[in-house]
């Protein structure tokens, strides 16, 4: 591997800025792996460097998850449906992004509509993992998640519904940011599950999430539901816990989850009481609702959102006899399994006389989630668990099971219902394959987490070159 | 627990032609994932009020100025099919 692309996208924006380092001699040497990528992780890459002004990114080059829309940039969400389809706009993130300074590398391939644990459900093909290449990713940001771990990207986007940037960031040995509810803004993000969905940053430490991170969130008032950040985005410097409260959930006992996951887990709790952190056990006891809850509200909103594809504005459209029929085989063409099974559990529990069963319900849990959750946080700062319950799975070991495949999320889903942020960060081995250490805290907790993340993976000291360089 | 009559009535609700085989398919599929949702069932929620957001935001209102919108002929230019600057599509009553 060449010394530009060994450099975390920190050290490589200092020594841009510094004059060590060429701003197009950096993006080349990006632009040459990710062209060579054999993992099926980009979609599409740059021909050329775009021409830059600068910015506080130093040139650095970011992969985009193909949910986003970028301007005259093929944006296919995964889908069959979006075959062809050149957005008219670019998503306000990605529009920031390039502004302070990261011009985008490439979009990374995801599972269709970001409906996926492995990245299988893409209609391009599913992305290898490239610490085995005989297992998954993780998904549904897997191609995000492999491009920064194999080195073909520096730092890349991806967006978390129910784990969709921490799963495939702790399978593939990276860190994972879900921000908070409402601090990136969702505009130009094509739309999974409105009221869950959110953009984050999958870099290859923490240094580096932080400063992306810093440059993704505001205001935006093309999306109602975004807020302003509270503060300025800080880069962490913490090098010991102490005083810091950690939470583990009291149902985390071991079962179903893997045992080399839960031997890295402790071994890591301990590591952050060496550094000053204790440990206590909090009570969660709607979080085991999570994943019924999350199955029904993200397909609902899902069933709704994909209402807009029906072959008549943009994307793939079908031969049909008359209207509704071009319509109905657009639609039976377009999608694949999964989005088609999601989107008709979505319609089946909003449909007359199940909606106060399922989705009102549903929308009651989720409450009861956050509840627990702020009462956690009066006694804790942090809440901590395994990312995944298990390490990178063959592919193929799921694909007949969607309830299995579900299950992998079972970590992940309770935040993004809360609202709340949550963090993964690469914390050892098991079977050879990465395992994954999750934080959450309160909402706009970021600055803390990003803090708390660094000094634990200053301890871990986690290398992922093996895979990279 | 769903049949294929309840998936094909869900189908047509979200405008989507299913194969023959994928009807079965879906069917045993949706109920076993329909089961588990079901958990949900279980708990006492009484009194409980929905979240739909997860952060707690005031309406969003902005004064109602016309603003210029995307150019007719860049958003028709993705369109699978146009005719007399508008979208084309089959005649509903074909």
């Amino acid at each position: 591997m060449s010394e530009i692309t060994s450099l975390t996208a920190a050290r490589a924006a200092a020594a841009v800025e510094r004059g060590d380092l060429d701003r197009r001699e950096l993006f080349e040497a990006y632009r040459e792996r990710a062209a060579a990528d054999d993992l099926n992780a980009f979609l599409w890459v740059a021909d050329e460097a775009p021409s830059t002004n600068g910015g506080p990114l130093g040139g650095v080059p970011l992969a985009v998850k193909d949910l986003f829309c970028v301007e005259n940039v093929p944006s296919q969400a995964g889908s069959r449906i979006l075959e062809g389809y050149l957005p008219p706009y670019t998503a306000t993130v990605v529009r920031k992004l390039v502004e302070a300074g990261a011009p985008v590398l490439g979009k990374t391939n995801q599972d269709e509509f970001a409906m996926g644990s492995s990245n299988e459900n893409s209609a391009y093909g599913p992305v290898l993992n490239p610490w085995d290449r005989t297992r998954v990713p993780g998904g549904s940001s897997g191609g995000s998640a492999a491009a920064v771990a194999s080195g073909s990207a520096p730092w890349a986007i991806g967006t978390d519904t129910g784990g969709s940037i921490r799963q495939p960031a702790a399978l593939c040995g990276i860190v994972g940011l879900k921000p908070t509810y409402g601090a990136v803004s969702r505009f130009g993000m094509i739309a999974f599950a409105s009221s869950l969905d959110q953009a984050g940053p999958l870099t290859r430490d923490v240094t580096d999430a932080a400063l992306l991170f810093r440059h993704m969130v505001g205001y935006d008032e093309r999306d109602s539901t975004s807020v302003a950040f509270p503060e300025p985005v800080a880069l962490p410097t913490a090098q010991r816990l102490d005083g810091i409260r950690l939470g583990v959930p009291e149902d985390l006992t071991g079962e179903g989850v893997e045992p080399g996951v839960m031997e890295r887990f402790e071994a890591t709790l301990a590591l952050a009481q060496e550094l000053g952190a204790t440990a206590t056990r909090v009570s969660l006891p709607h979080a085991d609702y999570a994943i019924s809850a999350y199955y029904v509200i993200a397909p609902a909103e899902a069933s709704s959102n994909l209402a807009r594809y029906d072959g008549v504005r943009y994307g793939l459209r079908s031969n049909g006899h008359d209207l509704l029929s071009m319509y109905t085989q657009t639609r039976h063409d377009g999608f694949g399994a999964e989005v088609k099974r999601r989107i008709l559990i979505g319609t089946y529990a909003l449909s007359s006389g199940y909606y106060d069963a399922y989705y009102g319900r549903a929308q009651r849990v989720r409450t009861k989630i956050a509840d627990d959750f702020r009462a956690a946080f009066e006694s804790v700062d942090f809440v901590v668990t395994p990312t995944s319950p298990g390490i990178a799975f063959p592919l193929g070991a799921k694909t007949d099971d969607p309830l299995a495949m579900y299950l992998n999320d079972y970590f992940t889903a309770p935040m993004p219902l809360a609202g709340i942020p949550a963090i993964s960060i690469p914390c050892g081995l098991s079977e050879g394959l990465p395992v994954g250490f999750q934080l959450a805290g309160p909402a706009f907790s970021e600055n803390r987490i990003l803090d708390a993340a660094f000094a634990l993976e200053q301890a871990i000291g986690f290398d992922g070159s093996a895979v990279r360089d | 627990m769903i049949d294929r009559e309840q998936v094909l009535h869900v189908a047509r609700l979200a405008r989507l032609q299913l194969d023959d085989g994928e009807v079965t398919k879906i069917a045993g599929e949706l109920s076993s994932i329909l089961e588990h949702i079901e958990k949900i069932g279980e708990l006492d929620l009484d009194g409980v009020p929905p979240t739909s957001h997860a952060v707690e935001v005031a309406n969003a209102l902005r004064p109602d100025e016309p603003r210029p919108c995307l150019p007719r002929e860049v958003v028709l230019a993705q369109a699978p099919d146009v005719a007399d600057d508008g979208f084309r599509v089959p005649s509903p009553t074909a």
